[in-house]
């Protein structure tokens, strides 16, 4: 798109890389009539650290943590993504103890990811308070991660076939009361936003993406159930266990920005609902599961998807019989969502961009990898 | 009609304005006075690594058997040692970690197999230099000082 000639009422206008709203280090390339955006394209690649290369030159336990580091908001999920990924290369399965507390663990991971992403998105919308509210409660989410394992965002906390660390003492009643102070704040929340009349009038009708559009793009995530796809890997492929628990799959019909705002303020009600059911019966029993203190996967290639924060987290890893994989392939769900970009602003304004970047909940450490 | 009341009477904002003023009471203050008044970090917490000695002779407890720079990711730990002739095993020269490149993924504190690298609650790294980051066993043995502040 920049090298087609420009009308003279057109005008190029580069938002980011340093734009406080691109989240991160994404520069867009806006093509402008006045405040009307006619085409954008996105440069991604500024964060870029060739983790799946890295990957080829690690062991496969040696390559856990770096997961944590492309969706470093959701670096737990990261973690259970690739786990689950190389247990099924070895064909193996985390004891039943070890899935509970992944599912926990994944699912709080999911309220501060969504913490951050509510907290940021109203920001760039112009509504400061609600910032420092999220951050408050993340804060509480995190300090069971530290307490947990002892990192705060890029927890490494899952090892393959298990867990490395068993839970702390007061485990479960951290997460009990988290589970009981978490509600009414998302009421708070939505006090503050859900009926404000510029909340709405900013996000009513901004960048819709109807569901066959979605799929089209493969966007997954809060994304395309705000379309009206009732899509959810949690439901659709259970993993880790999540086939035991009862919970609802948010969605509405209209696509825009609201209803993805609305569809996450829910998943957050679900995800304690989740951690609820599973706080009441961890089993006791071993943590880890029969792997080597070498992991050496027979020859063969899995893939493994998860519902991740963001949408839906793929690793196909294959193996070729070594001590390190062969290759490691990444579905980012950021990525994917992000294409849809251009098809959701074309014909808005400037100020919708921003809108619609921060309803799309990008991470550029995943974009770029 | 009740609606166009609640939008001529801002209703909406009032009530978004009364969440705010209702956490404004100071006890929901959680800013922490940092450096006066330091935060209480997990137990388990991955921090700054320290090589333990004995309690009770103060030898070291490395048995300089180089799992912890195998496992490392970051291939950053160099472990030196020398082998003692009388006792037939080997002595830990020297230990290198370079704190920079260090990501407290934890794995080389896992590998120790007699806990003699473990990574502890100090979270106060910065330092002056580059060279500052990498620390040598004795850095390691008697961990960071940073300063403390009284108010
Ligand atoms: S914490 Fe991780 S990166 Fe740091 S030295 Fe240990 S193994 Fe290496
Ligand atoms: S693994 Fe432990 S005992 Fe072995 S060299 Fe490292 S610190 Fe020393």
């Amino acid at each position: 798109m920049p090298d087609t000639f420009l009308d003279s009422t057109e005008l190029i206008l580069n938002m980011g890389p340093q734009h406080p709203s691109t989240h991160g280090v994404l520069r867009v390339i806006l093509k402008l009539d006045g405040e009307k955006i006619l085409g954008t394209d996105c440069v991604i690649g500024y964060l870029h650290r060739g983790v799946e290369k890295i990957a080829e030159n690690r062991t496969y336990t040696q390559f856990n943590p770096y997961v944590d580091r492309m969706d470093y908001v959701a670096a737990v999920s990261n973690g259970l993504g690739y786990c689950l990924a190389v247990e099924k290369l070895l064909n193996v399965q985390a004891p039943p103890r070890a899935q509970v507390v992944r599912v926990i663990l994944t699912e709080l991971n999911r309220i501060a990811s969504h913490l951050l992403w509510l907290g940021t998105h109203a920001l760039d919308i112009g509504a400061i308070t609600p910032v420092f509210y999220c951050f408050r409660e993340r804060e509480e989410a995190l300090k069971i991660f530290e307490q947990y394992c002892g990192a705060r965002l890029t927890t490494h906390a899952f090892r393959i076939g298990g867990l490395q660390y068993e839970t702390y003492e007061g485990f479960e009643r951290d997460v009990k009361e988290f589970c009981e102070m978490f509600p009414p704040k998302v009421d708070e929340y939505e006090e503050l936003l859900t009926n404000n009349r510029i909340w709405a009038g900013r996000l009513k009708g901004v960048g819709i993406l109807n569901g066959d559009d979605c799929k089209e793009y493969g966007v997954t995530g809060p994304v395309l159930r705000a379309a009206g796809v009732k899509w959810d890997l949690r439901k659709a492929q259970p993993y880790s266990g999540y086939e035991q628990y009862d919970f609802e799959i948010p969605t509405r019909e209209n696509g825009d920005t609201y209803d993805r705002y609305i569809v996450r303020m829910q998943e957050m009600r679900q995800s304690v609902r989740i951690m609820e059911q599973a706080v009441e019966g961890i089993p006791a029993g071993p943590i880890m599961g029969k792997v080597g203190k070498v992991i050496k996967p027979p020859v063969g290639e899995a893939y493994v998807s998860i519902e991740a924060p963001k949408g839906e987290l793929g690793y196909y890893v294959v193996s070729d019989g070594s001590t390190q994989p062969y290759r490691v392939r990444v579905r980012p769900p950021s990525y994917i969502n992000l294409q849809a970009l251009d098809k959701m602003v074309r014909g808005a304004l400037i100020a919708d961009v921003v809108a619609v970047i921060g309803t799309l909940d990008i991470v550029l450490g995943e974009v770029d990898r | 009609m009740i609606g166009l009341l609640k939008k001529i009477f801002l209703v909406d904002l009032f009530q978004g304005l009364f969440v705010t003023f209702r956490n404004q009471n100071p006890k929901y203050i959680y800013t922490e006075q940092y450096p006066a008044e330091r935060p209480k970090v997990a137990e388990r917490y991955r921090g700054a690594p320290r090589l333990n000695n004995n309690p009770e002779n103060g030898e070291t407890l490395c048995i300089s058997c180089n799992l912890c720079a195998l496992a490392c990711p970051e291939n950053l730990i160099v472990v030196t040692s020398e082998r003692n002739e009388q006792t037939k095993r080997k002595d830990l020269t020297d230990f290198t970690y370079d704190l920079s490149r260090c990501m407290f993924c934890g794995l080389c504190e896992d590998a120790c197999p007699v806990d003699a690298l473990e990574l502890t609650q100090d979270f106060e790294l910065a330092s002056y230099t580059r060279d500052g980051m990498i620390w040598d066993r004795q850095m390691l043995e008697e961990g960071p000082k940073p300063t403390q502040y009284k108010c």
